[in-house]
This record gives C-alpha cells, structure tokens and sequence, in this order.
C-alpha cells in the first residue's frame, strides 16, 4: 500500500512519479505530494492520533513518507497554551501561544527536516544538503549527523554566530557564501542541477515543505480538534503559511475538525516583506526586494512561495503587515516578559504585527487568535543585547548592594521593573 | 565571443542534454531570440504569451536577478554569463 500517489505540478497539474524533483517539467511550476486520501481517510481517527507519541509522527498517515522506519529526535507537539499576560495586555481574550522555539534544534525547521531526510532516505540518497538563513542549517546538521548522513550546509557568511555555531557543533562541511540568502539560494539551486544530493529545500522540497502542515495539525487538535479563528505566521519562503493552512485544510476535509473559517495572516520585516507588499497592493506580482532587516531568518527577498502565500491570506480574508526592526526587537522583548517565551526576530516580528493587527481593529478582541513562535533567541542575541537589562557590576560586599539597592530604590526602578505593574503601561 | 546560458534541466530535452550553451544578443530578449533558434519551442518555455519572463523562472546576468536591472531589456556583455534557474527553491 503506498500512500503518495504521485508529484503534481500547482500550476498546470501535470502528474509525475514521487521522486526528487521539486520542478514541474513542463511549466516550472511547483510540485506537490498527492495523496491517497481515500485510504487515509479508512485509517486515520482522533483517537489513533490521540493515543501515538507526543511528536509530529503522530500524524503519519498525512505526511509523504512510506515507511514506519522515520529519521525522528521527537520535534513536535511543542507548547500550547492560551496567553498568560500577552492577551490581556492587548486586549485579545482569546489569545494561544504555539512555541516552535523548543523543538531539538530550536526552530520549526525540525519539522520539515525530520519529513526531508526520511524520505531522503527512502529515496536512496546519503548526502543532505540545505541553503539556509541559520535554522535549517541547524536542523539538517542535527538530523544529517544522527541519520549518518553525509552533510553540507549553505549559509549566508554573515549570519549570526549563534546560528553558525548551532550548526557548526554537529559537525557538517558549513560552506558560507559571500552573499546574501537569496544568492545561497541560487547558488543551490545551481549546484543541486549538477550534483545528485538530497538539498531538502530544493529538490525534496514537495516533501521536506509538507513537514509544516504538522503546525496546523496541532494547533487544531491542542485547541480540542478545532480551527482558530484567526493565525499570524511570520513569512520568509511562504512554504510554512501556505502549509499551516493545508494542514488544517486536510484536517477539515477528513472531519477531523468540524469546520474551517480561519483567517490567515502574514508577518513580515519592513526591510523585507515582498508577500506584504503584495497583499497590501492587490497585486499577483511579487517584486523581489534586497532585503535590509535585522530578522535575517525570514530575510528572503524573492520567496519561492511568495505567490501561493498572497493567494492563502487573500482566500482566507487574513491580512499582511510589516514591523519595522525597531518594533520586531520590542516585539522579543513583550513575549519575553509577558509570556517567558525567548523568541528571535522572527516571532518579535510575529509579535509585532499582532499588537498592529488588535491596534488597527484587523483582530477582534473575543477572536480566538494563534501567535506562531519559529525559533529560539538564543540563536540571534546580537539582535536585543543592546536593549535589554544589563547587570550592576559591584563588589562581592553587601554594602555595596545596600547603596545600589537604595539608589535603585531612589531612581523608582525598583517598582517599576516589571511592565506589567508599571502604570505606564495600560493593561487593557 | 558567444555569452554562455545555463540551461536548467526541465529544458535540457530541448538543448540535446547541454547544461551550457551559446547564445548571442546585447539583451536577454536578444540572446533568448537567438535561443529560440537554435533549439525550437524554448523560448515559450520561459517567457508568456506576452513574452514577459515566467513566474517561476529566475534569470540572472552574472549572478544578478533581471528583475532588479531592466528584465528582459538589461544588457548582456559577450563574456556574461546567463543562468535560468527554476524559481521554486529555498525558504
């Protein structure tokens, strides 16, 4: 019994067998799995998901494997919980934090990694490769290391080190590139014409983007096998939007969830927002951009998926909204105070376009609302050190912390360190 | 001297299995013209009815997207190197 069908072009529907090869023939329009729904739908139940391991093999059926034997360090089913303080401080009642940041290698890029080299495997390859803005490095280094995998990652020289170290520590052959990510892009996709590797985000793409849907898969089932109302995602490729809402789709359509209404919403860095600008233009023509942000994680100025994630917000009747860096490096810092959450540029840019999005009435306040967290901050300090509390340095004497203490005292700092209480600050 | 255009392999059927080929033309319109020619039926591969580049195709002049220069307009040094590369890659 094999489950996927075929690779189906997005564009024109010509059909081709399930091999490497993300590139339609004909038309060079993207590929996608197909599926036999028919025999997963006789399978697959809320309680045969409900009973497996918490990680996102749970969903098996639906993910474009053939084998049981998968290629796991158990990403997924991470976090979910209805927002301690952030909903409150913004006036939403219904606000859910989906923290990806805690997978293995810290972003939810393990999802999709996990998914790529599994079926790498089954296709026969022993050399992974990936062009990366810094989590998928980290994540392809991880599982190429465990699945004895011949490694190379392809980086831009100049991410942050936090990333190149994340990667660097499993030991893969790390090639950076003079250039920025869409340049390692090209360079890939060049390379990966010539040499036959697994590159997971070129030709195991159709598989390796499936591995998103999962984040759609368990928002739906940790929200009690529902569809929220109303979901931000931040937007590099645009494969991670486009797939969250297939996963719920797919859930939708095999009455797992009683019905599907939600809104789908971009978030973008100004210095870099393509699909944004897209939506925000009515317009199907997405202008690459030379990014200049300090979110390099979704830094991509010409977005593979860039076209299919305006078609997903507009379908849906979300919105697309950018957050400059100043706002992104704020929007770090409320998750981490309201909700303990370290995020990088990535989810401040999420958090960022939230609070625009409540500001501007585009979110109702009884809406149930998802806030989509990718990656960890550790990996991007650089970003906020110099925004963020800094220690006193004093002598190991307690009279020298008497005197800071009564200068603190002094200064009000004291009672006014945590936002939450500051009365600066209206907690609607 | 010819320019020399990288030809991705959905088009290599039409280029008798060259990865590499010489083109001539002081644009990307001209050098397509002349691909036309020698190799028939792949200029409708990568450009639409109304000759603009398709939606996921990428050409770059020397490692440099058209799209940021004058597209299909943006000229081509005889030692330039053309590359058409699939759009749908990364992220």
């Amino acid at each position: 019994m094999k489950k996927i069908k075929a690779l189906k072009c997005k564009e024109c529907g010509q059909e081709s067998p399930p091999i490497a090869k993300h590139v339609c023939e004909f038309c060079f329009g993207p590929l996608e799995v197909v599926y036999d729904y028919e025999w997963i739908s006789s399978v697959i139940s809320k309680e045969k998901i409900a009973s497996r391991p918490h990680n996102l093999w749970r969903y098996w059926e639906l993910l474009p494997v053939e084998g049981q034997q998968v290629l796991s360090l158990n990403e997924g089913f991470t976090p979910f919980w209805k927002s301690r303080n952030l909903g409150k401080f913004l006036g939403l009642k219904n606000l859910y934090i989906k923290n990806d940041a805690v997978n293995p290698t810290f972003s939810f890029k393990d999802r999709v990694v996990s998914v790529a080299l599994t079926r790498s495997r089954e296709l026969g390859f022993d050399v992974v490769a990936c062009a990366s803005t810094g989590n998928l490095a980290g994540a392809v280094a991880a599982y190429g290391a465990v699945g004895c995998f011949k490694t190379f990652v392809f980086i831009p020289a100049d991410l942050e080190m936090g990333k190149v170290v994340g990667a660097g520590v499993y030991d893969p052959i790390i090639v950076g590139i003079k250039g920025n990510y869409d340049e390692v892009n090209r360079l890939c996709a060049e390379v990966a014409d010539i040499f036959h590797w697994a590159f997971v985000n070129v030709n195991i793409r159709p598989y390796y983007a499936e591995g998103s849907k999962t984040l759609g898969f368990e928002v739906a089932e940790q929200l009690g096998w529902r569809a929220p109302d109303h979901v931000v995602v931040p937007v590099a490729s645009g494969s991670l939007l486009t797939k969250i809402y297939k996963g719920m789709s797919e859930f939708h359509q095999l009455g797992l969830i009683p019905e599907l209404h939600t809104k789908i919403s971009a978030a973008q860095a100004q210095g870099c927002a393509p699909v944004v600008t897209a939506i925000k233009e009515h317009s199907e023509i997405i202008k690459p951009v030379i990014p200049k942000t300090i979110a390099k994680s979704i830094a991509i100025g010409n977005p593979a998926d860039g076209y299919y994630a305006v078609k997903t917000v507009e379908k849906t009747h979300g919105v697309g909204e950018w957050a400059t860096d100043e706002e992104i490096i704020e929007g770090i810092r409320l998750l981490a105070k309201t909700e303990g959450v370290f995020t990088e540029t990535a989810g401040g840019t999420t958090i960022a376009v939230l609070k625009k999005l409540k500001e501007s009435g585009k979110i109702a306040s009884d809406e149930t609302v998802v806030a989509f967290i990718t990656g960890n901050g550790f990996k991007t300090q650089e970003s906020v050190q110099d925004h963020i509390s800094k220690p006193y340095i004093i002598e190991p004497r307690l009279n020298e912390f008497r005197e800071l203490y009564e200068s603190l005292v002094k200064s009000k700092q004291v009672e006014e360190h945590n936002f939450l209480k500051n009365p600066a600050y209206q907690i609607k | 001297m010819a320019t020399k255009v990288r030809i991705p392999a959905p088009l290599r059927k039409l280029t008798k299995d060259q990865a590499v080929v010489d083109s001539n033309g002081h644009t990307i319109q001209e050098i397509l013209s002349e691909l036309e020619k020698n190799y028939p039926g792949i200029k409708e591969r990568i450009c639409d009815e109304t000759g603009q580049v398709r939606r996921f195709i990428n050409i770059f002049v020397n490692g440099e997207d058209i799209r940021f220069k004058e597209g299909i307009q943006t000229k081509v040094g005889s030692d330039a190197e053309v590359s058409i590369i699939p759009a749908i890659a990364g992220g």
